[in-house]
This record gives C-alpha cells, structure tokens and sequence, in this order.
C-alpha cells in the first residue's frame, strides 16, 4: 500500500520528518519497505530568465544561453538543449548545487567557453521521466527563488507499506493515521463533514436476495453531475497511491476507496435497469462480462450485482460490469457503498483470477459502518469539481446479516503474564483507547473496522503494539530441560565426520527426479514412487526412491566440466508408496556413497570404516544381486543379522544411461534401519604383554567361495588367540587353477597370559588349515 | 732389552694413533680398529710377551702397553666422532628435501556449506538449552497448515506455494512449506518443559533463480513451558544473535502477523555497521495451537521462531548465487 505524508497529514499532524514517520509505522507493524520523495526541491535551483541565446564559437551540439537570475546581470551558461526563446523562464542549478543524481555542478569551461552552471529538465531535477528539453516554468514566478515554490509542484513523501494480513483497516488511509497518531499521542480527526440530502426524494431500490453473503447495501442518488478531468491535487494524491485518474467520478471513487477503506461503485442511474439493484447469487454458467472487458462465466457461489430487472452488472466486491460504466454523457448516478462477507469476495477472487483492489480490502475484512460517512465524502470532493450536484434524500439502506459487535474480556493479569509487563487496568484502557477499544461495563467494545479482533489474545497484541515491541525486556531464559544432541544426531555427526576424514565431499542433490529417471537407474522395482501433483517442471516431479539417481548426476555433471575421480557422500531422505494404506507416504533416511573411477571394493572400504567407528555388530558382506548394480560386483550388507543397505559397483548399463564414464563403486545404507540397531564402542580387550608370533597361510580357494568366508574360518581356528587378521595378497594367474585364485593371509597370534610355544601355534595353524580345507581351500 | 722393548712398545702405539687419525671413513676405521687394537693386533701380541720377563721389567712394560692401548683408544674414539659427525653431515645434505614439491592433492572431503552452518546452529541452540527435534519432509495438510491456525481455505496458506502429493485425498499430502510440522508433532507427543530447535529442509514452488530454491533449509525453535513470557523470546532471539554473530550484534522484534502465533513479530539482526538485516518471524504461540496440541495454554505459554538458513553462507562468503551452492561442483565445494 503507497501511503502520501501529506494525505496521513489530513488526519492528524504528523509534519514532515519521513524519517520518523517511517520508524514509527515500522514500529506499528506498518513495514515501511520503501521511503518514495517525490518532487523534492533540489537546493541551489532558481528561477532564472533566458536573455538571449547565441552559437557557441567551436561547438555545434552545445549554445550559449545568457540568463538574468533577477540581479540584472547577464550570465553564461553552456547548454546542449534548445528548447527556449529569450524571455522563458528556466531553472538554473547554481554553482555548488547537488544534483539527484549525485553530480556536483561547477564553474566549468566547454571548448573554451565558461559555463557558469546548468539549465536543467524535468528528469534531471527528478521529476518524472519526460526528458523533453529545458524545463518551461510558469511565466509568473519570481527570479532567483526556488522553482518548486509557486510551480504547482507540491512535493511529498510516499510510504510504500507491506501491509500485514491482520490489520484490515490498514487498507484506508484512516486506519494507518488512527493507528500511528494513536502512537504518537497527536490528535486525529476525519476529514470533512456530514452531507445532509439536498435534492428531492429519489431512489435507486435494493433487494438483497443472498442476505448472508451481503450483509448490507446503501444506494445514493446523485444528480447534477458533469463528467470531466478530476481535481489536479486529487489526481496527484491518486497517482502517488498507485492508481490512474480517469474523471472527476471515478477519481473520487477511488480517492474515498483509499482514504476510508469503502470500495464503491457508481453506476449511471439511466442504463441502470429498471433503476435500482438486486443483489443475489449466480446459477452456474451464467456469464458477466467485467469492467476490464473479459466476459466471465459464474457459478453458483459467485455474488451477483444485478439491476432491478436481474440483469448481472458487477461481480460483488470484485469488479463491475461493463454495460452501466460511466460514461461523458452520465448525469445522475446511483451510488453503491456495501458490505459484502469477506470470505465468499476472496472465493470469488481467487476463482477468476481477479484480485481488484475493492477485493483485497473485502478478502481483508471492513467496516460494515463506514458506509455512512464513505457517502457524505464522495458527494462532498465531487462538488469541487461538480459544484451543482445534489445528493437526493430516498437513500437506501438495505441490510441482510452483519456480523455482531463483539466484546472481549482482557485480563491485566493475563496482559502482564505474556507480555513481561507491569501495567495497570488503567494503562491497558489508556493503550487500547485511541485505536477504538472502548471500555464499557467491564468489557471492551472491538470497533467495527477490526474484524480481525475477537479474542483475548488479539488484545494482548494490540496492547503489545502500542505499549511498543521494543519497550519489553530481554530477559535471559534458562532452559529447565538439558540441552543437547540425540544419539541418533550424535552419530550422523560422527559419520559424517568420517566420511569427511574419508576424502568424500558431502553433496546435497535435489529430492525429485524426472519421469524415467528411476527406471534408468535399474530402479523401477524399488518401490512405487510418489508423484508431486504440481510440479514446478515435469522433470522434477518425482520424489526420489533411492539417492543413486541423484548421485550419478552429479558424478555425470563433474565429468563434463572435466572432473574424474569424484567422491561424494549424501545423507537424505527417500519417498515412496507403503504397501499398506497410511496416512503419509514412507520415508526413510539414507546413506549413500558415490566413488567414481574406482572399483567396488573402495565402497567396501567405506562401509568397514563404518562399521568400526560405529560400532556395528554383526557386520557381514554377502554378494548378491542389485537392481542398478553390477551382478558380480554387488553384495548386501548386514549388520547384526539384518540387511540394511548394499554395497559394490553400479551396472555399466546404468552408467552408460546416465551419461557416466567412469566405474562408481557404490553403497547406499539405510541410515535409520542401521542406527536403530544396538551399536557403539562398548568393552576393550586388554593389550597383552606377551610376544606375540606371525603366521602367513596362503590358500587356493574357488571363486565360489568368497573371500569373507575364509577369514571367518580362520577367526575359527585361531580362536582367542587371534590377534590380527590381514588378507595380503589376492593372485589370479600361473599357478593356480582356472576357476580359483589364491588367498593369502597374515595371521598375528598372541595370549594374553603367557608367551606362545611353538607347539601351540603349530596347533593353530593346523586348525585353520583343516577349516579352510572343509570350505573348500588347499593350502598354496 | 727392557728400554728397547718398552721403546717399541710406545712407538707400535704411536704407530696405531697416527694410523687412527689418517683414517678417511668409518668402515676404513673400524677395519683399522680391528687390526691394531684387536686380540691379533701388535699391542695385545706385546702382551703375550709378557710373560717371558722378569716381575719388574713385565710390570713396566704391562704398564707400557696399557698406557698405548688407552692411548690408541682414545685416538679410535676421537676419530670415530669425527668421521661419524661428518658421515651425518653428508647424509643431512644428501637427505635435503625442497619442501614446496608436493604432488599430492589434499584429500579431506568437504562438508556442504548448508551442514555446516545446521551445524553450528544446532550448536549455538544446544548452548542455550534446547535439544533438536526432526520430522518428515513429506507431511499431512493437517501438520502444515491446520494445526498451525491454517484450516481449508484460509488465506495465508496461499502465501506458501505449496507442493501437493498425488497421496490419500487430493490436497491432503503436501510437501512440507516450512518446519513447523515438527513443532505441532513435538507438542502432541511430549509434555512441557519443550525447550527444541527444529532444522530441515522445506520446499516450496519457486523457480530457481539467484536468491530461491524450490528446496531449501530453515530452522525453527519451540518453547513451551511455565511462565514464558515476550522478554523471554526477545532474550532468546538477543542470545543467539550474540552467540551465532558475535557480541555486539543487536536484535530487535518488529510487529508482523502469522496464523501460529500471537504477538506475532519479524526479528531484525543489527550488523556492525549499525544497518539492520531482516532475518525471521516469531511469536507467542497462539492459544489454539497449543489447545489443539493437548496442552492448557492458560497453564503453559510458549514461543515460537524460524528463519531460512541458506542465506548465511551466501552472505558470509559472498556467493551471489543460491544455485551455485546446490549444484555439487567439486571446484565449489572444495573451496570450504
């Protein structure tokens, strides 16, 4: 909303400190984004006159102009416009003067001629953008003075204010200066008075058939009326508030629609079938066409205007109709002022796209009871330009259901309980008084324009609005609960930290994929996805069901803009459809790990550093087979029994669909599933203080049997003594049978309570032997 | 026959100093060593010959060969130092190393800008107290908007540009507009004392451009609990601005308007240049939502804020562009 200072300056004497004003409706909840100064008077421009006007010697694009500034002298100035004669009257920015635009005039010479400081346009002076030459000013004005005294040109502050959604009453000029002088302790009084019907009874009659959606109807008649260009300081005030003059009508139409916060309408009496108004909902499909020339098709829970012969001419609150604008020719109006239910006006609005400015305020909520005084005004700033117009008795004030006063009980107890304040009885009547809220019979009285207020709570508020945000303490809070992280969170941090110290970056890929994505990815049979039913692009309008689509992408991206060897990390939510029917679609927190140009043992990697720094029981690796990975490079990851996530290579194909050339060793967990699990570093085993003795075996073991196997053979075997465990070498090749390779493994053992003979780790030896050989391996 | 003997003594162990001090590396010394001072060597062979003489000449003369055995030791340790400190010079300056020829890339990943400032968040809030609460991302019409003082239909819920789920019943599945879902189901499962901060990521239907992502982060607080007043929330709001800024950083609370809380209010950081920088919305929390949630609001009061926090590391690092940050870059995101 653009709020002029000088028209908030009509209602109580606000003078003229922008600044201050600013901070105060700031202050109010009256966000002031924008400070707008309009026609601000430049110091250091004068009036002068054009004596004469010469070429100047070595330029073309450039004349002289010599100019009185009422001293009788004649002086030089270097202009490159030619717009005047000898005898205009110019503005002269003087030596010293700073320009809107931040440049400093000085004496300066053109080509060799003095310029003893500049004739300035409009624009340069800042106002407006016509650049059409040299300002011509009034032949009238006096030399050496200000051009902006005596021009015409009042200048002005504009507020651009973002209007909150709670302060309906906001949306007229009154209710922001009630408001602010309410706070600044000034005295505030509506301009202009009480229009008493001068002409003889006549009426436009109303019928309200939709009593609940139009809670009240008021139609004046006004005769006498000439149509013809507004009042130029009506015209003005409008323009700075945003809107266009169009005629003395429908300016003041307009200007008491900003001023009062009372949208109205004017219809020509004439074209006004049957004369009057019937006011009733539409049938489905009947058509209306609007003001703006659209025609559109209502339904039934639109709110018709129509003429006595139901005829539709407005869509109530929202828009008129075209047929009974006002043209040249009008002479008598009928004037509407009405109160329509605000929550049918937004439905109306929202359903044909039509926020006018009459809807915004009646989505907001007004004043059933400004109607009164709306009409007085319109008929009184019409007479300026109208001086004959009559305002007819046989007004006529229709109602249908209003909504009641409403009264609330404030408790001070209450106030001081929320607020951190210590007022009175006294202090809270004294706050709310000025904004409305009379104090009768132990209650307070909700004025009509704030239909937003109806609880104890809305007072509390309004109190703490003007009592002033910034006059409540800060008071430290001491939390009575202990502060801190959850185990859950605790371990995100410890993994993401590991992952970190592990060369991954953390990525933060969008949630939705495209259509196609997921079955690309090998995907399609993890789950059904969840569909977003309003996309901002179809490309994004399905929630991921795995973080593998999302990772590849950003693997592809890095290799077009010449990144190999990406390591990437991403912890993140995945959606999709339970099998059973639940409120909320299933979703669960993933890990995943996207190591691209290595193969799938550096996931591996990954996930027994995992499982050593979390702690995780029962940690097995067991190859199978993945949609989207690599079959003989892909194997489910276990811990403490249970599948929770897989690990190995993602399947060339898939690579090859997203454009990936390089391998991408892969393993994605289930984060919630494993972290639900029991886990953590708990007990030690003692470091032993005796010797410790290596054995090395060296096995051939068939491909079938995996790798993991082996070990756990020799854990067996080993027993307790096992101090240490190391598969050192893997060898495919002359030696070794087709079909096998051979395993070799570093076995350390050590007692805790003796040195170790060599009999017993013959023993050892020959156990871990015999276990190898029952699964399968030869000793090498 | 003693003078010459015990003359030939002392020379053999001049011999042996001499030899020692001519010595030019530390194997030749050793070798050298070995040879004259060893049980083969002239010295010990004099011993041998002791025994042949007479009590006083063998006593003068065992005293003769120690004195040149001693001698001839000293000398070996001496020249031994020597040639040992110059051996370690030589291999000092063989070992010279030019220390800026590193080939190696640093390898540490890099957390995302956005974890990073979560983090330090959480952190901050945890400092004052509060314990971090989460929620689903993909959330019901009732946990977005109803219970938050947004039923059908009301008109603030337009302001949010919400994303609906093709889930259950049309337009009862969204994808959650803001964090405050996780306020509504903290409220209903836990009694107060309610002391959390919830982060998350939240969507909205924003085309992308240098200041908005259709999914980006926020972070909320929640307090519910006896006699928690305004000052409270302004204290709060003043602690972490000092805490997560530094001291000397102001905040200020502005009159606003949400449909959750009551006063409601937008909080303003002062930067050290005195300007003020719009950074969230706050209140009172609304005597409905509390109702709604199980909780006597005329027994319990509480306060409620939130504020978007991917704006931090764009300011604090001067990135001009949201985009830039959600793209994966490796040359972005290794240079924090």
């Amino acid at each position: 909303m653009r709020v002029p200072l000088s028209w908030l300056n009509d209602f109580a004497p606000f003078g003229t400190d922008a600044q201050a004003t600013a901070a105060a409706l700031t202050r109010l909840g009256m966000q002031v984004e924008e400070i707008i100064r309009v026609n601000d008077p430049v110091a250091g421009v004068i009036v002068a006159k054009v004596l004469q006007m010469a070429k100047h010697p070595n330029a073309d694009r450039v004349g002289l102009v010599f100019v009185d500034v009422g001293d009788g002298q004649s002086l030089q100035i270097c202009c490159g416009a030619f717009n005047m004669q000898p005898g205009d009257l110019v503005p002269l920015a003087t030596i010293g003067t700073t320009m809107p635009d931040g440049r400093n005039i000085q004496r300066s010479q053109m080509r060799g001629e003095w310029s003893n400081g500049m004739l300035c346009s409009q624009k340069e002076l800042g106002l407006g953008e016509a650049d059409a030459g040299i300002w011509i000013l009034p032949p009238d004005l006096p030399l050496g003075r200000s051009p902006w005294e005596g021009s015409g040109l009042s200048h002005d502050v504009v507020f651009d204010i973002d209007l909150t959604r709670n302060r309906p009453e906001c949306w007229g000029i009154m209710g922001i200066a009630r408001d602010l002088a309410a706070n600044l302790g000034l005295p505030f009084a509506i301009p202009g008075g009480t229009i008493e019907p001068s002409g003889p009874p006549r009426s436009a009659p109303v019928t309200i058939v939709a009593g609940d959606r139009c809670g009240r109807f008021v139609s004046a008649v006004v005769s006498g009326i000439e149509v013809r260009q507004g009042a130029p300081w009506m015209q003005q005030r409008l323009s700075l508030a945003g809107m266009r003059a169009i005629s003395n009508v429908v300016d003041v139409s307009n200007y008491v629609m900003l001023e009062l916060n009372e949208p109205n309408h004017a219809y020509d009496l004439e074209t006004l079938g049957g004369g009057g108004f019937n006011i009733r909902l539409a049938t489905d499909g009947e058509e209306l066409t609007t003001l703006d020339g659209v025609v559109r098709v209502m339904t039934a829970d639109d709110l018709l205007i129509c003429d006595a012969e139901d005829r539709p001419i407005g869509l109530a609150g929202v828009m008129g109709g075209l047929d009974t604008e006002i043209t040249d020719r009008t002479h008598t109006i009928a004037l509407e002022n009405a109160w329509f239910a605000s929550d049918g006006i937004a439905r109306s609005a929202s359903r044909h796209e039509l926020r006018s400015e009459a809807s915004v305020r009646f989505d907001r909520g007004r004043d059933p009871y400004g109607i009164d005084h709306a009409v007085s005004r319109f008929v009184e700033l019409l007479r300026e330009t109208c001086p004959n117009i009559e305002l007819h008795s046989g007004l006529v004030d229709a109602r249908g259901t209003l909504p009641q006063p409403v009264v609330v009980d404030v408790r001070t107890s209450r106030v001081n309980e929320l607020l951190a304040t210590d007022l009175t009885d006294n202090d809270v009547q004294k706050l709310l008084a000025p904004i409305g809220f009379t104090f009768t019979n132990r209650h307070f009285n909700v004025p009509s324009w704030r239909p937003d207020c109806s609880r104890e709570i809305d007072l509390v508020e309004e109190i703490a609005r003007h009592y002033g945000y910034d006059n409540i303490a800060k008071t430290v809070l001491a939390s009575s609960m202990p502060g801190g992280l959850s185990p859950r969170q605790r371990d995100r941090r410890t993994l993401r930290q590991l992952l970190l110290g592990l060369g991954l970056n953390e990525a933060l890929p969008d949630p939705w994929l495209a259509p196609g994505d997921a079955e690309r990815a090998g995907l399609a049979a993890v789950g059904q996805p969840v569909v977003i039913g309003n996309p901002m692009a179809a490309e994004e309008s399905v929630l991921r069901t795995s973080l593998l689509p999302g990772l590849l992408k950003t693997v592809a991206y890095n290799e077009t803009h010449r990144a190999a060897g990406v390591r990437f990390f991403e912890m993140g939510h995945v959606f999709r459809h339970p099998n059973d029917e639940q409120p909320l679609p299933e979703e669960s927190e993933h890990l995943a790990v996207a190591i691209a140009g290595v193969d799938a043992p550096a996931a591996v990697e990954v996930w027994n550093e995992i499982v050593t720094t979390l702690g995780i029981k029962g940690a097995r690796v067991q190859a199978s087979v993945h949609p989207g990975l690599h079959p003989g490079r892909s194997a489910t990851v276990f811990a403490a029994g249970r599948p929770i996530g897989v690990v190995g290579e993602v399947h060339p194909s898939v690579l090859g669909s997203y454009d990936v050339n390089e391998r991408v060793a892969w393993l994605q967990l289930d984060l919630g599933k494993l972290l639900d699990l029991p886990h953590g570093i708990s007990g030690y085993k003692k470091v032993s203080r005796y010797p410790s003795s290596d054995i090395d075996l060296a096995f051939v073991v068939p491909e079938k049997v995996s790798a993991d196997g082996v070990m756990l053979s020799l854990k067996k075997g080993a027993g307790d003594l096992l101090a240490g465990l190391e598969l050192f070498d893997v060898y495919r090749g002359v030696g070794v049978p087709e079909g096998s390779r051979s395993l070799a493994f570093h076995l350390r053992l050590q007692a805790t309570d003796r040195t170790l003979t060599d009999a017993e780790i013959g023993k050892v030896r020959e156990a871990c032997i015999a276990l190898v050989n029952r699964s399968g391996g030869a000793l090498r | 026959m003693t003078d010459a003997l015990l003359s030939e003594i002392s020379s053999s162990g001049e011999a042996a100093v001499a030899q020692f001090a001519r010595a030019t590396s530390l194997d030749a010394l050793r070798s050298l060593g070995a040879e004259l001072l060893g049980k083969k060597g002239p010295l010990a062979g004099f011993k041998a010959k002791l025994g042949s003489l007479d009590p006083e000449a063998r006593r003068e003369a065992g005293q003769a060969v120690n004195t040149a055995m001693t001698l001839a030791q000293a000398a070996f340790d001496d020249r031994q130092s020597i040639l040992a400190a110059a051996a370690l010079d030589q291999q000092l300056l063989a070992e010279k190393l030019d220390l800026t020829e590193v080939t190696a890339r640093p390898t540490r990943g890099h957390a995302h800008l956005v974890t990073q400032v979560w983090e330090r968040l959480e952190d901050v809030f945890v400092g004052l107290g509060f314990t971090i609460a989460e929620g689903p991302e993909v959330e019901t019409d009732y946990y977005n908007f109803q219970a938050l003082g947004m039923g059908d239909g009301h008109p603030a819920r337009s302001a949010f540009d919400t994303m609906f789920l093709n889930y259950g019943a049309p337009g009862s599945t969204v994808l959650r507009t803001h964090t405050s879902n996780v306020q509504i189901r903290t409220m209903e499962n836990q009694k107060p004392p309610i002391y959390i901060v919830a982060p998350g990521r939240v969507y909205r239907r924003d085309t992308p451009d240098a200041t908005h992502m259709p999914a980006f982060h926020q972070i909320e607080g929640l307090v519910v609990d006896k006699g928690i007043t305004m000052a409270d929330l302004k204290g709060t709001i003043q602690a972490f601005t000092e805490a997560f800024f530094g001291p000397g950083f102001n905040s200020r609370l502005r009159p606003s308007y949400f449909p959750f809380t009551e006063p409601s209010a937008e909080f303003d950081i002062q930067r050290a240049d005195g300007s003020w920088m719009e950074l969230g919305g706050c209140g009172m929390v609304h005597p409905d939502v509390l109702s709604g949630c199980g909780i006597d609001p005329e027994q319990y009061s509480g306060f409620a804020f939130g504020f978007g926090l991917d704006r931090f590391p764009l300011s604090s690092h001067g990135i001009d562009d949201i985009r830039d940050m959600y793209a994966n870059d490796v040359r972005f995101v290794e240079q924090f």
